[in-house]
């Protein structure tokens, strides 16, 4: 069967098939043979291959072990470094050396450097990350472009070299569970909060091996920003991939930073999903994670007076421009409480530019914030403000794992910008609407 | 330390013995590895810090084939492929949990550790420290104490094939050097 596409090019139309969910056609798309079925395992072509320290650390000491002479398509690899920016010590300054090696020896087309911030955040805002693309990347916050209509999934290192190698991987057909987003969020409620019941409702690992397909009802009702952050958030419920239905914010976002093509996937009426269920956003309330599991949510109300003594606002997860508007907007002209530090890192180049440009940095700086240069820097125990023994932490990033921000027995609390610069102000966790 | 492992490689046809170190749901890459030591490239010297919250040297006591039996969501967390090579390193022989995360999960049969689902209700038969045998053709393990064999569940064949292999990485240099 001929049909024509809208470039006027003749195209094969594929015979009608079952009716999917955006990760089954995804699949079907990418599959290297064969129609794609659920629970089985198939090989697929991968569009993107993200990597970062990951590559200097692991992956080019990988590839020198398989014999690796050339990279599959170089143009297809987009790298940056961002988890020790800048080397906090010689053993990382090492990492990025190796790394910086391997990029230059295999012409890395898309070479982000040290300089544009955390991968999640910096990446997809580069325009290469674009709708029904099958995307790997190797850390396991990747399901955050799913906000951006696509497959996207974080792998490890060995993983990352076989697909260095080969531009294939298999992978294994997930089931999908649906989630629709009615109505809309109270004023400082967010997608992290949403997020956040999510992962009280589902668990930590409610998804595992699954999609979560998400739509919005009213396209108005969560910003893009909130979209990445549900992302990912995605993989603490255990999720392979979390996909956004399109619709005109994306749209317009796609305008604002993508040139080249693409085509947005749907999924088919009567597409079959394992599980549906709707959630309320006029109900979601600012929610707080306590250890040691990023499902331990309560109402932050219920925490409230709980002593403070580090917030940190940033992190792949909460590290936009939007998330420091509303950190700012909450601050207003309010110092920081004495016994706090509180450290922000906006998450990417672009997004300190912003914040500059705003004057919201000097309105942290001034409140007596430490404002640093976009990394991941203390979310991952890297540095930049790590937790001494039995400290408090709030803290904007996904996960509150003992021993995840310095000292095993730190506690650290995920909460919203919102959240988590109110009880910066008050000392204490507090409910920001209490605030 | 890792250097005691160095001749030993777990049997995929025979029977294989250790140490059982049982460990509960939601065990993630963090409790394995915590992210402030990832800076450290060596991994004989990184391997020393592997469960470094849960036991006081882990890496002396470990023996190789020694087990690790846990609950759900073993592996949950960071992509880092440390965790199961750091364990592998020490020697755990395998790991049989009641359900894996899927990056760990991944990552564990790419570089050769077998990760095999156990059923929740053999799971809580086993205690700290418990001497067990096991087989991978057929999976099963074995409580030595009270001599109870429990099934475990078949891996498809790919995965097999990929164990025996050694990882993912010595199939890719042979698909490498045929081109």
């Amino acid at each position: 069967m001929k049909g024509i596409s809208l470039s006027g090019r003749e195209t094969i139309l594929q015979p009608a098939t079952m009716p999917g969910t955006i990760v089954e056609k995804i699949f079907a798309s990418h599959a290297v043979k064969g129609t794609p079925v659920i629970g089985e395992i198939v090989e697929c072509k991968v569009d993107l291959l993200m990597m970062h320290e990951m590559l200097g650390d692991q992956v080019a000491r990988i590839a020198r072990e398989a014999g690796l002479e050339n990279v599959w398509d170089s143009s297809k690899i987009v790298t940056i470094l961002d988890h020790w920016i800048p080397a906090p010590s010689e053993k990382v300054a090492m990492i990025h050396q190796e790394y910086r090696r391997f990029v230059k020896r295999h012409g890395i087309k898309h070479d982000l450097g040290m300089t544009a911030g955390v991968c999640h955040v910096a990446v997809p805002d580069s325009g290469l990350v674009k709708p029904g693309m099958f995307i790997v990347g190797s850390d396991s916050h990747t399901t955050t472009y799913g906000a951006l209509n696509c497959f996207s999934t974080g792998i490890g290192a060995t993983d990352s070299t076989v697909v260095l190698a080969k531009g294939t991987n298999w992978f294994k057909v997930p089931e999908t569970i649906r989630v629709d987003l009615v109505g809309r969020l109270p004023t400082l409620s967010t997608g992290k909060d949403v997020a956040l019941q999510m992962l009280g409702q589902f668990g930590t690992e409610g998804l595992n091996y699954k999609s979560l397909e998400i739509g919005l009802k009213e396209p108005a009702s969560l910003p893009m920003s909130g979209r990445f952050t549900i992302g990912n958030l995605g993989v603490e419920m255990g999720a392979k991939c979390v996909i956004f239905e399109p619709d005109k914010l994306l749209d317009a976002w796609l305008i604002e930073h993508v040139t080249s093509d693409y085509k947005t996937v749907y999924p088919d009426p009567g597409a079959a999903y394992e599980r549906k269920l709707a959630i309320d956003l006029p109900r979601v309330e600012p929610l707080v994670a306590a250890p040691p599991s990023p499902s331990n949510v309560k109402p932050a109300s219920e925490l409230a007076g709980k002593e403070v003594d580090q917030v940190f606002i940033g992190s792949c997860t909460n590290g936009r421009l939007d998330d420091l508007q509303l950190a700012a907007k909450v601050l207003k002209n309010k110092k920081i409480h004495d016994r706090v530090r509180c450290i922000i890192i906006p998450a990417s180049r672009a997004v300190y530019e912003g914040a500059l440009k705003e004057g919201l940095i000097e309105q942290f700086v001034k409140a007596g914030a430490i404002v640093e240069y976009p990394t991941c820097g203390p979310c991952m125990g890297g540095h930049m403000g790590l937790l001494g023994p039995g400290e408090v932490c709030v803290s904007t990033s996904n996960r509150n794992f003992p021993g995840r921000m310095g000292a095993f027995d730190a506690e650290i609390y995920l909460a919203s910008p919102a959240t988590a610069m109110a009880s910066a102000v008050h000392g204490k966790i507090i409910d920001p609407r209490e605030a | 330390m890792a250097d005691k492992t160095r001749e030993w490689k777990v049997s995929f046809d025979g029977e294989n013995k250790g140490i059982a170190w049982v460990m509960k749901d939601d065990v993630s890459t963090d409790d394995i590895i915590a992210g402030k030591f990832l800076e450290i490239r060596d991994l004989e010297n990184l391997s020393a810090h592997v469960f470094e919250r849960f036991e006081n040297d882990f890496a002396r006591k470990v023996k190789p084939g020694d087990v690790i039996i846990a609950g759900n969501n073993f592996g949950c967390g960071s992509s880092r492929e440390q965790a199961p090579y750091l364990l592998k390193l020490l020697g755990i022989g395998a790991i049989f949990a009641c359900s894996f995360a899927r990056i760990f999960y991944r990552n564990a049969i790419n570089i050769g550790l077998p990760a095999i689902v156990i059923d929740r209700k053999y799971y809580t038969s086993f205690k700290a420290s418990d001497p067990v045998t096991y087989t991978f053709d057929p999976p099963a393990v074995t409580i030595v104490r009270s001599k109870m064999k429990y099934p475990l569940q078949p891996l498809p064949a790919f995965f097999t094939s990929i164990l025996r292999a050694g990882g993912a990485i010595p199939l890719l240099k042979e698909e490498l050097a045929k081109r």
